[in-house]
């Protein structure tokens, strides 16, 4: 034991109020659900902590309707400094209720508080007051004021309250109103953020929260009534949405899986590298599409790099998600846990060299510790598959232009990080990566006024600054 | 462009300070810091929440690691009793209370400070080398050296010479270290940067190789008289520093921040640090110390405030 043992440091559960069962959010009222009612459980615990209704394809009907009219009545009409004033009042009933929501997204989703409180929720704030701003200067954007009309919007487990930000705040703010499913094991903050939008006085329709799983999704994607499709999850259902649009009048934003890589020069900053790769990594129990999951590093320093890196990761703390002391958390759910295991486990199988950092795991609940595999290849399964857990996959490289060739070499093209001291070839390289956002010298960086999305199977539309507008405005649709 | 690298194990010192152009490139082949990753993990370092047993401990040790300063021009033998006084029982109603490990004055107050702090395990240590600025000749800087260990210190903070780092003669700095490392015989040596002046964390970390590998015992930020003084990245730089030291030569460093650290949740912050950048191994007297004087008494009020569950008022502290 270490002279110095961090005790326990658990933020208090007192500041939310989760109640037994909730129904869906429908036309500014909370309502009962026609299917079948599922639970959703605290993955570091497995306790369950709510009933949840499921919407099917009538309470689908419903909540598009109520969109819809809301949109020809209220919402779409309106003046945008008008809406404005509503995201705004949105956003600052978020920052008031911070605590609450970051509570409750770690209890749900299995995240560090620390990532919830200090990531999670400034940046669905920020979210809201950036796009809150653009409300009434939407002939500023470059494309035109005309709104889409009713947006159905589909996110996934990993951010949830985030994601919804990311789709909700500028929906809004172009003057579309929003049917919402969150995903099936994360639903309670989305339902919070309902309660939110009867507390600022929102409007009824103008956003509806329904809970499911993938049937509810697809009854959202397929409504006639649905002018606007926006998707945040897996390739695969992103695929069978796009078939399933196709044909229609639908506009589609798709943000899907990644691969991305993670370049270390030689002349890379050695130590702000190390923070960067676990940071691309491990945040988020790795929960992250734009995850630099393959590390790729210059041979000459290859030796040096996993030395400090697995240095590091021996000093992350896993564990109770509430302790303030947290770095990785829970995996979100069983499913995701096999999944994880079944590829580490290819891993070893094709011949991976396996390593992860000496932690214990609790009992209870879905964890995984977090991981790297060094002698990695092009050809293996978790070179190329989207883990999506705490998995590095370490691959060497001699040049710059075989890191670009490999870096490239993926269906993937999320993200991409740069580690060099020199400018000139971050700028170079860059250039070079297909992958819709490029970090140089840092990572996993998000900001509401930045452009994010992918290339090639990582999905098409950006969420985000200026250019996210383009995705709910008329003449954004080239 | 020569590769960047840390030396690894086996690697040879004198290889590299054979020459004014031999240390160059090494101290420039070291690996770079980028300066916004750096000050984000040291924020995020700060936010750990240390609480109950582990702030006991942590108080406690904070407390044994101070070295309490007074270094000022209107400094008396009074004032140095006081304080040699104070650092033997800094809670003079608590014996369980530990005392500090050294009082830290001008060389010409090293006797009295002796005088009255005796056996009692308490250190003193002494600015030398033309303390602050480090702006005379050599050899006078060696005197005023030899003049403090003579005197009684146990320790010696110099500064180096930070023109002659500025302007790129770094043989000129590692050999005057070297020199008042031999001047401090027995003494164990600190080297103060002036990390306010260096500015830059690059110049930072070439700094600490310069004087680790000219044998210092222990780097130091600041004097405490330029601001900024010590930082958590500054900091978390040297402890970087002699954490790779130690794995291509298998020796410790210590380091010291200084100045400008003024309450015990700053302390705890620094010690945290310790913890996960440098390790555990470091958390200890003989390899951390803070260079402070308002400090111990916030460490004090709080340590107070962990037994009794109050807090006491200034009034209950001593000021010395």
């Amino acid at each position: 034991m270490s002279i110095f043992e961090y005790a326990p440091a658990p933020e208090s559960r007192a500041a939310v109020d989760i109640k037994e069962s909730y129904g869906l959010f429908v036309n500014g009222e909370f309502t009962s659900g026609a299917g079948t009612a599922f639970k959703t459980v605290n993955p570091a615990t497995e306790e369950v902590l709510a009933e949840v209704a499921e919407a099917d394809a009538s309470d689908v009907d419903r909540a598009v309707k109520a969109a819809r009219k809301a949109y020809d009545k209220v919402w779409g009409p309106m003046p945008g400094r008008e809406r404005a004033k509503y995201l705004y009042r949105i956003a600052r009933i978020i920052q008031e209720r911070s605590r609450e929501l970051a509570v409750l997204e770690t209890l749900d989703n299995g995240k560090p508080i620390k990532e919830a409180r200090d990531v999670d929720v400034p940046t669905v704030a920020a979210h809201f007051f950036y796009y809150a701003g653009w409300a009434d200067k939407l002939e500023h954007s470059g494309y035109g004021t005309t709104p889409l009309g009713v947006a159905g919007q589909v996110i996934p487990w990993n951010f949830p309250l985030l994601m919804l930000a990311w789709k909700v705040a500028p929906a809004l703010a172009c003057g579309n109103t929003v049917v919402l499913k969150p995903a099936e094991t994360t639903p309670l903050t989305a339902l919070l953020f309902a309660e939110i939008c009867q507390q600022a006085d929102l409007p009824p329709g103008v956003v509806n929260i329904l809970t499911g799983a993938g049937e509810t999704g697809r009854a959202i994607v397929e409504h006639p009534g649905v002018d606007k499709v926006a998707f945040t999850g897996s390739t695969d259902v992103g695929k069978a949405i796009a078939r399933a649009v196709a044909g229609t009048d639908k506009k589609v934003t798709l943000e899907l899986g990644g691969k991305a890589a993670n370049i270390v020069f030689d002349d890379a900053p050695m130590d702000q590298a190390v923070e960067g790769i676990v940071n691309g990594i491990f945040f988020n129990q790795g929960h992250v599409c734009c995850a630099g999951s393959r590390l790729l590093v210059q041979e000459s320093v290859a030796d040096e790099v996993l030395e400090r890196l697995k240095r590091r990761m021996a000093t992350l703390r896993l564990g109770d998600p509430l302790d303030k002391n947290t770095d990785v958390g829970a995996i979100n759910s069983a499913a995701q846990l096999a999944r994880i295991r079944e590829l580490s486990e290819a891993g070893e199988a094709e011949g991976a060299e396996r390593w992860s950092a000496p932690c214990e795991l609790p009992t209870s609940g879905y964890w995984f510790a977090p991981t790297l595999f060094t002698g990695v290849s092009q050809a293996h399964r978790i070179a190329r598959e989207e883990i999506f857990g705490p998995v590095l996959s370490v691959l060497t490289f001699r040049t710059p232009s075989e890191a670009v060739e490999k870096a490239n070499n993926t269906p993937y093209g999320l993200s991409a990080g740069i580690w060099t001291e020199k400018g000139s070839r971050i700028l170079d390289v860059a250039g070079k990566l297909r992958a819709g956002v490029v970090w140089a010298n840092t990572f996993n960086k998000f900001d509401p006024t930045s452009p994010f999305g992918g290339y090639k199977e990582s999905g098409y539309g950006r969420e985000g600054g200026r250019h996210g507008l383009a995705a709910y405005l008329k003449g954004g649709q080239a | 462009m020569p590769t960047t690298s840390t030396p690894g194990v086996g690697w040879d010192l004198s290889d590299v300070t054979r020459s004014d152009a031999a240390l160059r490139r090494f101290l420039h082949g070291l690996p770079g810091v980028d300066q916004v990753g750096a000050e984000a993990r040291a924020a995020a370092l700060g936010t750990r929440s240390i609480k109950t047993t582990a702030k006991e401990q942590a108080l406690d040790l904070a407390i044994r690691m101070v070295d309490l300063t007074t270094l000022e021009g209107q400094d008396t033998p009074g004032k140095v009793r006081a304080l040699a006084s104070k650092a033997m029982r800094p809670d003079p109603t608590d014996p369980t209370c530990p005392a500090t490990a050294a009082v830290c004055v001008y060389p010409d107050l090293v006797g009295v400070a002796k005088d009255t702090l005796g056996d009692s395990g308490v250190n003193i240590a002494a600015v030398a080398t033309a303390f602050p600025s480090g702006r005379a000749a050599r050899d006078i800087k060696l005197a005023d050296t030899r003049d403090a260990v003579e005197a009684g210190a146990d320790e010696i903070d110099m500064v180096i010479d930070r023109g002659a780092f500025l302007s790129g003669r770094y043989l000129e700095v590692f050999e005057e270290i070297v020199a008042v490392k031999e001047a401090c015989g027995d003494a164990h040596l600190k080297v103060i940067f002036e990390t306010g002046e260096l500015q830059t964390y690059d110049n930072v970390r070439r700094a600490s190789w310069l004087a680790m590998m000219a044998g210092g015992h222990f780097i130091k930020t600041s004097t405490g008289k330029v601001q900024p003084a010590a930082t958590l990245p500054v900091t978390m730089i040297m402890l970087e520093a002699v954490r790779d030291f130690r794995l291509a030569t298998g020796q410790m460093v210590g380091v010291k921040p200084a100045g400008g650290i003024r309450t015990a949740k700053d302390a705890i912050k620094y010690l945290v640090m310790v913890n996960e950048v440098a390790g555990p191994d470091w958390l200890d007297p003989d390899w951390f110390r803070f260079g402070a004087s308002t400090l111990l008494n916030d460490l004090l009020m709080q340590r107070t405030k962990m037994r009794t569950g109050r807090y006491s008022g200034p009034d209950y502290v001593t000021l010395d």
